[in-house]
Order: structure tokens, then C-alpha cells, then sequence
């Protein structure tokens, strides 16, 4: 069960700031609500004078019944502890506008501009406010609730068309895709001219020529993917470069958007579990672990004991798997194709057969349930997962590293390129190993724990240079950590109940707030979900490791060879179902 | 030394190399099949395995868990004179939890009285929507609903699944997950005791 709440009352700001701060007084809210003008100081106070240095979320709230618009944000310190969660209400009256942070923290910049995009908050001040999820030129803000999508049907499941009658029909037969599809004024495909590009160059500075020894130089644009095949998926990168350097860069992301968070708002909580898995799909335990102790914090249900262990067993084998083939495809991404990555793949294959026959499927498992999980882990399986932990990824580990960490032409390439430093890391709000190969020893299992994380003896792995070695190594530590963790936890496993409520398809969840937040392989995956007491949540938000962890790119490319850009990109291991959601 | 960590890893790709041909070897001497049989799949899959491990489907198969979850299936019993007893009662419990809402159920109803009866007329599932999440089978109370083992589903059209299609014996249920059959049937065979004892007990009563 989670201990520490999000959010703490022993900082008095309200009288720092008094008639500007005010405690969220709503029943299930915690808090503070900031008047909008003075955002940017107590904001800018929160970080210099209580040391919440990491925001790690923004997240915008359509209330439309109130006629508010909200913004959440969720700040942590990187020494541990509990998070502060302060708020901006503005009337929902267009435009709405909210004075943007990324000049106090760096980190909302992309995040704001999701807000924008799927909501339509203006942050005044934000230096690149563009679409980031949806294209340009797109009309509307998708999760408004007034918004509705094409193929529509109703404002929320279960339809009513299905049961008790239910004659089948195709939704595109019902709802032809002409008649639900809304275009911005005079319209004419054949004309339109894309801005997005335009305005993305001039966000990248094409234009600045420079002018040394006399000579007039120009830098050239070069766009990375989106089918670019080691970017990982659907992701382009448009870079600047002055020669062969890297003097800017623009992530453009959300070729593989689908408004997972509106899909999720149409859902029942329940609904939603099986929608996390296809969230970072090497990682579908993590998802299910991070959106589960949301809902339960929400709903304020324990957790059964047994399922508590079978929980952290599965989450630290996902952690194996992914981090294994993180390196492989490491590898890859440098050029030493398949061996690296298919060893990793025979061992992440064990680790699958785990999950296929706990759960039923290989990667979109749909384990979890509030308060427990689905099924019990039979004996073989338990015993299979010993064999494993015990006999056969300690020696597979030690392999990998006989096969790498001193292979010369590897340590040569990446000793000493520099990923990110530590200030840089935290500004921009780098949560994962990358930030814990730059120093800083940020692990939520340890900083903000959940579940039984506290009752195994284990080590947060850190590693101090914040070079590409540093960022491989700190990956096979934490597979050494985790199977310590493993190892005792099979061990210790109690007999039980599996899960601590009777199976109903329909949960009662008490209306409030609730953030919860996990340390998923790839960094911090937190779910913020609000309820108002029905069937289904109000707002279901996903702050994904992956995408918060680009908003660094920019950072961590400046000034390196455009040769390294696809290295810097591997190490952040995004995952793109993750970041486009 | 220069080098030493490139022969080091050169010496675990060598390894790796011969532990194949090692495997088959020791499994030719024993007179054992390493391939094209279950227990050389079996060990394929298991911690021991060493070298090659590639199961080459579709001439071999990986041995699915009981648990494994695909489109699911409605399941009737087999009455009198091959009569489809179907274990589903249209209380649209499966329809009402499906995430991406694909199942479709039309309720029956009396024709002389117009009072609902536990059958469903039409019960059809988008198996293209479908996303095996496998709740339909987790919740429905009659064990009427069951996820199937069989993912070879390509076609050409839209599978969309009505009753004829979908409905399948008990008995293929009982051999793709023998231990969920029996535990079923032990539980409702319990139910069935403690009604005609409830029954039973009621009966004097009265």
C-alpha cells in the first residue's frame, strides 16, 4: 500500500504568499491553488526556497461543469520524500491562459505544450507553443469534454447498443468517417499549405547565418525519421547542424498518437488496464503496477500481501528484460548488429514464457487489479522463476559483461561522451538510470516507496560521469539489483489471498485526486486520474518516462557530432507507444 | 593488454557457436530428438537451454500455458441427442466490461409473455477489435465465455464472430485448459450440493 501522499502540509506557503496561495479545500484534493498572476514567483519560491527541485508533472484538467480549466503540477525533491502539488484555476473561457513555468522549470516545456495542444490552455510566455500530439492545422483540442471524436458514440462505456440489443454493426458503417470529421474554415486540402514546418525551422533557428572570418556561413536542416530505422519507432528529430555538429534540434513526435488519455476517460476504471499495457509494451507489468496503485490510492483499499510480492516479481523481471534488451539494441543502434541484441532476446523470451503463463500473454499481460492481481502464480512457474533468478540471469549477466563492458572498441566509443550532467538532468526533469549515470541517486522504489520495496535489502544503482559508459553500465547494475530484490522476494513470498476484493467488474471509486507514481524501467511512469464518482474517471492522464525524458534531447545534443545523435537518443531507451500515448 | 576485452567477449560468440552443435550432439547420443518434439521444445524453453533455442514454427509449436489468451469462444454443453446446452444466459456482463466494447449480445425474449429468457438470440464478437484482454472470461459468472488457445485468425474479411462460429463444446474446453475445467466443474458441482441441501433442509421445514 502506498504510504506517502502526494502532497504535504508542514510547508506553510500559504503564508509566504498570503490572499495568493490557498489550500485546495475540495473533499479527496490536496494542495494549493495559485492565483494565476503570481504563478511564476510562488512557483520560482518553491524551488529555491523548499527545494522541490523536479517537477515532474503538468496536467490539465477540463472541469466543464464548474467552468474551470485547471493545471496541475506535481513537484518532488530529488532527495526523496513526498511531493508538493500546486494548482492554477482559470475560467474556461477561451482563451484560456495560464502563464507557462519552463523559464523556472525547463522540464514543463513539452508538457505544457501537450496541454495546449489536447486542451488548449495557452502558456503565455512559452517560447515554442506549438501542436505537439496532434498535427497542425488540426481543429479543436481533443480532451476537452465538449470535444467529440470521429466515430463517436457515446460519452462513455459500457455503449448501450451492445447489450441487451444488440444487432452488430461496423462503426465506420454507422458514423461514415465524412460525416464526423471536422476541418478548419475554407478548407481545401488541395491548397493547404502545412505551417508546421515553417514554424518548426524557425523554432531551430535555420535562418541565423553566421558570419567568421569574414566568410557568410548557412547550417543545414536534416530531418531523422520518422522512418528513420533507428529511431525507435515513429520519432524525427529535426536537427540544425553547423557542419557535422548539432547546433539545434526539435523533437517532432506523435505520428503514433491515438488520445490514450481520452480513450481512457471514455473507459471504466477497470477498462483501463488492459489500455496501460499498450502504453511501453516491453514493459506492460510496470504500466499495470503504476496505473494500479493510482486507482488504489483513490479508492483507499489495501493491497493483499501475496499479491504485493507477486507484484514487485513481476515488475523487477519486466526491469530485467527491458533493460537487457536496451543494451542489445544499444548495440545495435552502434553498429554491432543482432548478437548483442539476441542474446538479450533469449533471455527476455524466458522471462515472457514467465509472463505467459501467470497472465495469459506474452507482452500485453493485463495482470494487475485494484487490490491484487488476476491469478495466482502456480508452484512450477514460481519454480521456474527461482531457476531463473538463482541459477541461470546471475551467469547470463556475467556473460553480457564478458561479451562488452571491456570490449575495447565499445569503452573507446562510449567512455567520455558525455550524455548529461546532473543539473542539467534534474532542470529538465530526466527521471531513470540516465539520471542516476549522471549522479544522482533518484530511485522512486527508495525516494517515494510503494509497495513492499522497503522490506528487500538492495542497493539504488548510480554511477557519477553521465557518459554513455556510465548510462550502459548503470543498466546491468540495476539487472544485478533487481535480481537481488528477486531473489529475496521468491523466497519470502507468504501464502494468501491473491487479492484483497471480491472480483466485480465495476468499482466504486470515491471522487478525489490521486497521483501515483512507480519507477518503470525507463524512468518515472506516474498516472494522474480524478474522479467524481462515477463509473468512470474523469480525468485519466499518463505522465510517461519516455516523453518527459526528451524534453532533454535538445540539451544533450547541442554541441556533439550529428554521429552520436542516434547513440544520445538510445540511451534515453524511449519507447514510442509510451511517448505518443 | 590491448585487446583483452575483445577476446574476452570473441571467446563468449565462440562459445555460444559450439554450445549448438554441443546440444545436438549430446541429444543425437542419447538417441533423443532436439527438434520436431515436445520434450526437445520443452527444453528449448527451459533454463537449460544452451545455444540455438529458435522454435521453427509453423513445423514446430511452442507449448502453450493453460493460461495463454486469445479470441474468445462460447462454450455449450452437449445434452441429449447432441442438443447445444449454451452456458450463456445474455446477462451481458461480457459486453458491459469489454474495454474496446466489441461483443454484441441479443437478449431473448418470451414470445408469449415478452419476459426475457436466459439465451441469447444473437451474440456476436469484432474479433478485429477484440484486444484479448481476456476480461469477458474473468467475470462472466457461468463460465459461459472462455478465452481460446487458437491465434491463427488471418483473413481476408473482417472476423466478425456470430453464435455458429463462436460456439464450441465443453470437452475442446476441457483439453485446451484441463485445470480451469476441473476447478469449474468441482465448483459448480459444490453449488449443486448446497442447493439440494439447502433444499433438503428447507423441505421439512416446511
Amino acid at each position: 500500500m502506498m504510504t506517502a501522499p502526494a502532497s504535504t502540509t508542514t510547508i506553510d506557503l500559504t503564508q509566504r504568499f498570503p490572499g495568493v496561495v490557498t489550500p485546495d479545500a475540495r473533499p479527496g484534493y490536496s494542495g494549493f491553488i495559485v492565483e494565476k498572476d503570481k504563478l511564476v514567483e510562488v512557483a520560482t519560491a518553491i524551488r529555491d526556497e523548499l527545494g522541490f527541485d523536479l517537477l515532474t508533472a503538468v496536467t490539465g484538467v477540463d472541469y466543464l461543469p464548474e467552468n474551470k480549466m485547471e493545471v496541475v503540477y506535481h513537484a518532488y525533491k530529488t532527495t526523496g520524500g513526498p511531493g508538493l502539488v500546486f494548482r492554477v484555476q482559470v475560467p474556461r473561457v477561451d482563451p484560456v491562459e495560464v502563464p507557462s513555468l519552463v523559464h523556472v522549470y525547463p522540464s514543463a516545456d513539452l508538457q505544457e505544450r501537450e496541454a495546449w495542444d489536447l486542451l488548449g490552455i495557452k502558456f503565455t510566455g512559452h517560447p515554442d507553443l506549438r501542436r505537439i500530439l496532434m498535427w497542425e492545422g488540426y481543429e479543436g483540442h481533443p480532451l476537452r469534454k465538449d470535444w467529440q471524436e470521429p466515430f463517436y458514440e457515446e460519452e462513455v462505456k459500457p455503449f448501450k447498443s451492445r447489450w441487451p440489443d444488440g444487432k452488430f454493426f461496423m462503426a465506420e458503417d454507422r458514423n461514415p468517417f465524412k460525416d464526423n470529421l471536422k476541418f478548419p474554415q475554407n478548407f481545401d486540402p488541395e491548397k493547404w499549405i502545412p505551417e508546421n514546418d515553417e514554424m518548426l525551422y524557425q523554432s531551430l533557428k535555420r535562418y541565423t547565418v553566421k558570419s567568421e572570418d569574414g566568410m557568410t556561413t548557412d547550417r543545414i536542416v536534416v530531418n531523422m525519421g520518422p522512418q528513420h530505422p533507428s529511431t525507435h519507432g515513429v520519432f524525427r528529430a529535426a536537427l540544425t547542424l553547423d557542419g557535422e555538429t548539432i547546433v539545434g534540434l526539435k523533437p517532432v513526435v506523435g505520428y503514433l498518437h491515438r488520445n490514450h488519455d481520452k480513450i481512457g476517460e471514455r473507459n471504466t476504471f477497470l477498462q483501463n488496464m488492459p489500455f496501460t499495457d499498450r502504453l511501453d509494451y516491453f514493459n506492460s507489468m510496470s504500466n499495470n503496477f503504476g496505473y494500479a496503485i493510482t486507482v488504489e490510492k483513490l479508492m483507499k483499499i489495501p493491497v493483499a500481501e501475496r499479491a504485493e510480492y507477486i507484484r514487485v516479481i513481476m515488475a523487477e523481471l519486466s526491469r530485467i528484460q527491458n533493460h537487457m534488451v536496451f543494451v542489445g539494441m544499444l548495440l545495435n543502434d552502434l553498429g554491432a548488429m543482432y548478437t548483442p541484441a539476441l542474446y538479450a532476446f533469449e533471455e527476455r523470451e524466458l522471462i515472457l514464457d514467465i509472463f505467459e503463463a501467470v497472465s495469459g500473454s506474452r507482452m500485453m499481460c493485463n495482470y494487475f487489479r485494484f487490490g491484487g492481481v488476476v491469478r495466482d502464480v502456480p508452484d512450477d512457474v514460481l519454480q521456474k522463476i527461482k531457476d531463473l533468478v538463482f541459477d541461470r540471469l546471475p551467469g547470463k549477466t556475467d556473460e553480457f559483461e564478458r561479451l562488452l563492458s571491456e570490449n575495447e572498441v565499445l569503452v573507446s566509443r562510449l567512455k567520455g561522451v558525455k550524455v548529461v550532467d546532473a543539473e542539467t538532468a534534474v532542470k529538465y526533469g530526466v527521471t531513470g538510470p540516465v539520471l542516476r549515470a549522471a549522479g544522482v541517486p533518484y530511485d522512486l522504489r527508495r525516494a517515494d516507496p510503494y509497495s513492499v520495496y522497503d522490506r528487500f535489502d538492495w542497493d539504488v544503482a548510480v554511477r557519477h560521469n553521465g557518459d554513455m559508459y556510465d548510462n550502459y553500465l548503470i543498466r546491468i547494475d540495476e539487472i544485478r539489483q533487481s535480481l537481488r530484490i528477486l531473489q529475496q522476494a521468491v523466497k519470502t513470498i507468504p501464502q494468501g489471498p491473491i487479492n484483497s476484493q471480491k472480483p466485480q467488474y465495476q468499482v466504486r471509486v470515491p471522487a478525489g485526486e490521486s497521483y501515483g507514481r512507480i519507477e518503470s524501467p525507463k524512468g518515472e511512469l506516474a498516472f494522474y486520474v480524478v474522479s467524481n464518482g462515477k463509473p468512470n474517471p474523469w480525468r485519466y492522464h499518463v505522465r510517461p518516462a519516455s516523453f518527459v525524458n526528451i524534453t532533454c534531447l535538445e540539451q544533450m545534443c547541442i554541441g556533439t557530432k550529428i554521429a552520436d545523435f542516434v547513440a544520445l537518443l538510445g540511451m534515453l531507451d524511449i519507447v514510442m507507444g509510451e511517448l505518443d500515448r | 593488454m590491448y585487446g583483452k576485452g575483445i577476446l574476452k567477449g570473441l571467446s563468449v560468440t565462440w562459445k555460444r557457436f559450439w554450445d549448438t552443435y554441443l546440444d545436438d550432439i549430446s541429444w543425437m547420443i542419447r538417441g533423443k530428438k532436439r527438434y520436431h518434439s515436445e520434450e526437445g521444445i520443452k527444453h528449448r524453453s527451459s533454463k537449460n537451454t544452451r545455444g540455438i533455442f529458435t522454435v521453427q514454427y509453423p513445423e514446430e509449436r511452442l507449448i502453450l500455458p493453460e493460461e495463454a489468451r486469445y479470441v474468445p469462444f462460447l462454450v455449450y454443453d452437449e445434452g441429449a441427442e447432441g442438443k447445444k446446452e449454451v452456458r450463456c444466459t445474455s446477462c451481458g456482463i461480457c459486453a458491459k466490461v469489454c474495454p474496446p466494447q466489441c461483443i454484441w449480445i441479443v437478449r431473448s425474449n418470451d414470445p408469449n409473455t415478452g419476459r426475457p429468457i436466459p439465451e441469447p438470440t444473437e451474440f456476436y464478437i469484432d474479433a478485429d477489435i477484440c484486444m484479448n484482454c481476456g476480461f469477458c472470461a474473468e467475470y462472466c459468472p457461468f463460465d459461459a465465455i472462455i478465452m481460446d488457445h487458437d491465434f491463427e485468425i488471418a483473413s481476408y474479411s473482417r472476423n466478425v464472430y456470430n453464435m455458429e462460429k463462436l460456439l464450441k463444446p465443453a470437452s475442446y474446453y476441457k483439453s485446451i485448459r484441463p485445470e480451469n475445467y476441473a476447478r469449474n466443474e468441482a465448483e459448480r458441482k459444490a453449488k449443486e450440493a448446497a442447493k439440494a441441501a439447502k433444499a433438503a433442509g428447507a423441505a421439512p421445514a416446511s
